[in-house]
């Protein structure tokens, strides 16, 4: 028997597979096509303070082995994920909670947080500082050591959940940015966000999305995610959620070996809604496969 | 929702860029008209989402018009070859609201997925007057079928080489008494005709999608009960809660 478990500051899960905010909404839409009870974690839809309706679309273009999309953090704000969704889904799953929270000021963060972290259903909160779909906030708290470590040191505050902090890659040195959240008290790192792109139509001549340029995620970026989980692992103590362009169970045993404790699957939801399901069931052949006895044992191997 | 692998029985030109593509495998996740199914494609990372024109027990039957790089390569597939679909996706028309003299609209390549919300009318006993409108005469699909059913069929023209001469609302000018109006077509197209009459409809809309099952929130839109992802929530939206 191989032991796929593993655990984030204290919180256990039976495997490392936990779908990616955003890409899974609030979960239990998912539980008519299986049980979603056979998930590491799940990490739902990105929270902000207020409801919001997201960018006017098109909001999805496609590209090879990928897509970009343009969102904008639509959701029902907090107090709905709260008192609707949350308990929603704790009605069909009992596994963790990753509560992803973004915000356009330290304020907001520091409103949902602390909202967040009086839910007893959620294990663990995920803050997102690297949305590139929205303006004035998101992103913006994500592309300086600063400002990361300023909202991170502030949401540190009013909660006693696990933290974790979802970067960007769309950084010059993402290590100094991982540092900086390390410093201001996150207790994890989550990365990567999407990349950033856009296509455009040739029969009208315009970007085929409405705000232009989107978040790229997708197969595609599986490298660039992977090489950043690496060069974080290497410098800061705290564990990594790796996240970008996982799409089978071997890019899950990648990914931990480059330094992640538990991986995030996304994009790959969309196009395989079973994406998940079958990584896990996948998981077991290919470990025994590449002799790996316990998904634990191999988080960094990469490294030595 | 259900993964279903089908293969495809026949793959047929209709008119210079609309095909019919015939498949076998389990329908039983098709619950109703106006739904639709979303077809992995090889080499392309997106699903393509395509409505259903008629489906009965593990046969499925769909009509496509070329526009891009995916419906291009359907076009090239051959009988014996497998699709990976999901099926059963949408909410679709609830023939519940038709009342005893429902009209449909279909407008080009919207009208496929009236066809089996004909059919089921019919079934029921009542007696659907459908419009189907286009741009000119090689463009016309399914005509003969919809009359086979025994519906009462008009078609219109936009530069009049065949039928009506004009849009599916010179069409609507000639009738009165409709009890419900369901359509499906281009965005204007929904639009005139829901200027055109008072009375209740179910309109079909069109998104650009990621997913197709209410994950990503890619098709979202505004309407009077709140917002809603035309892939999971619709396509079909009530004309009273429509916000143009």
């Amino acid at each position: 028997m191989v032991d796929l478990s593993t655990s984030l500051c204290g919180v256990k899960l039976d495997n490392p597979v936990i779908p990616a905010s955003g890409t899974f909404g609030f979960g239990y839409e998912f539980n008519d096509i299986y049980d979603i009870n056979i998930l590491g974690a799940i990490s739902i839809k990105g929270t902000t303070k207020e409801p919001r309706f997201g960018n006017p679309t098109p909001r999805i273009a496609e590209c090879t082995e990928g897509l970009i999309n343009s969102i904008g953090l639509q959701n029902p704000g907090v107090d709905k994920v709260i008192s609707y969704e949350i308990p929603k889904l704790r009605e069909c799953y009992r596994k963790p909670i990753i509560s992803n929270i973004s915000g356009f000021s330290i304020e907001e963060y520091v409103e949902c947080c602390q909202k967040m972290n009086e839910v007893k259903d959620v294990d663990i909160i995920e803050l997102n500082i690297s949305c590139p779909n929205v303006h004035n906030g998101g992103m913006s708290f994500g592309t300086q050591p600063e400002n990361a470590q300023g909202v991170v040191e502030a949401v540190r505050k009013v909660t006693t959940k696990p933290l974790f902090v979802k970067l960007t890659p769309n950084v010059t040195d993402i290590v100094s940015i991982a540092k900086a959240c390390e410093q201001g008290g996150a207790d994890g790192i989550s990365l990567i966000n999407t990349s950033q792109g856009m296509r455009i139509d040739l029969k009208k001549r315009r970007p085929i999305i409405a705000n232009k340029i989107g978040g790229f995620s997708g197969r595609a970026i599986f490298p660039i995610a992977l090489k950043m989980v690496y060069q974080v692992y290497d410098a800061v103590k705290i564990p990594i959620m790796g996240i970008g362009g996982v799409a089978s169970a071997e890019d899950v045993v990648e990914m931990m070996m480059a330094g992640a404790s538990a991986v995030q699957v996304g994009a790959e939801n969309l196009v395989n809604p079973y994406a998940c399901r079958d990584i896990i069931n996948n998981l077991p052949q290919v470990m025994k496969k590449y002799n790996i006895n316990s998904l634990k044992d191999i988080i960094g191997e990469a490294h030595k | 929702m259900n993964n279903v692998i089908f293969t495809i029985l026949t793959n047929e030109k209709l008119t210079d860029s609309v095909y019919k593509m015939t498949l076998s495998g389990d329908t039983t996740e098709i619950v109703r008209p106006g739904q639709f199914v979303n077809i992995k494609l090889e080499g392309l990372y997106l699903r393509r989402p395509i409505s259903v024109c008629d489906y009965e027990k593990g046969k499925l039957t769909i009509i496509y018009k070329v526009v891009g790089k995916g419906t291009e390569q359907m076009s090239w597939l051959d009988a014996g070859e497998k699709l990976d679909v999901l099926v059963g996706l949408g909410n679709g028309y609830f023939t519940e609201f038709a009342g005893e003299k429902p009209l449909l609209i279909g407008g080009g390549v919207g009208v496929p997925p009236l066809y089996n919300l004909a059919k089921r009318l019919i079934a029921e006993g009542k007696t659907p007057t459908v419009i189907l409108g286009f741009n000119t005469k090689d463009e016309i699909f399914y005509e003969q079928e919809f009359k086979a059913l025994g519906a009462n069929v008009l078609v219109t023209t936009a530069d009049g080489s065949y039928g009506i001469k004009g849009f599916v609302t010179n069409a609507m000018q000639t009738l009165d008494g409709f009890t419900h109006v369901y359509t499906c077509g281009p965005e204007p197209m929904l639009k005139a005709i829901y200027n055109a009459t008072e009375v209740d409809g179910s309109f079909s809309f069109e998104e650009r999608m990621g997913c197709g099952f209410g994950a990503c929130m890619g098709c979202s839109c505004k309407t009077k009960y709140g917002n809603k992802r035309i892939c999971k929530d619709g396509p079909v939206l009530q004309r009273e809660e429509i916000i143009w």
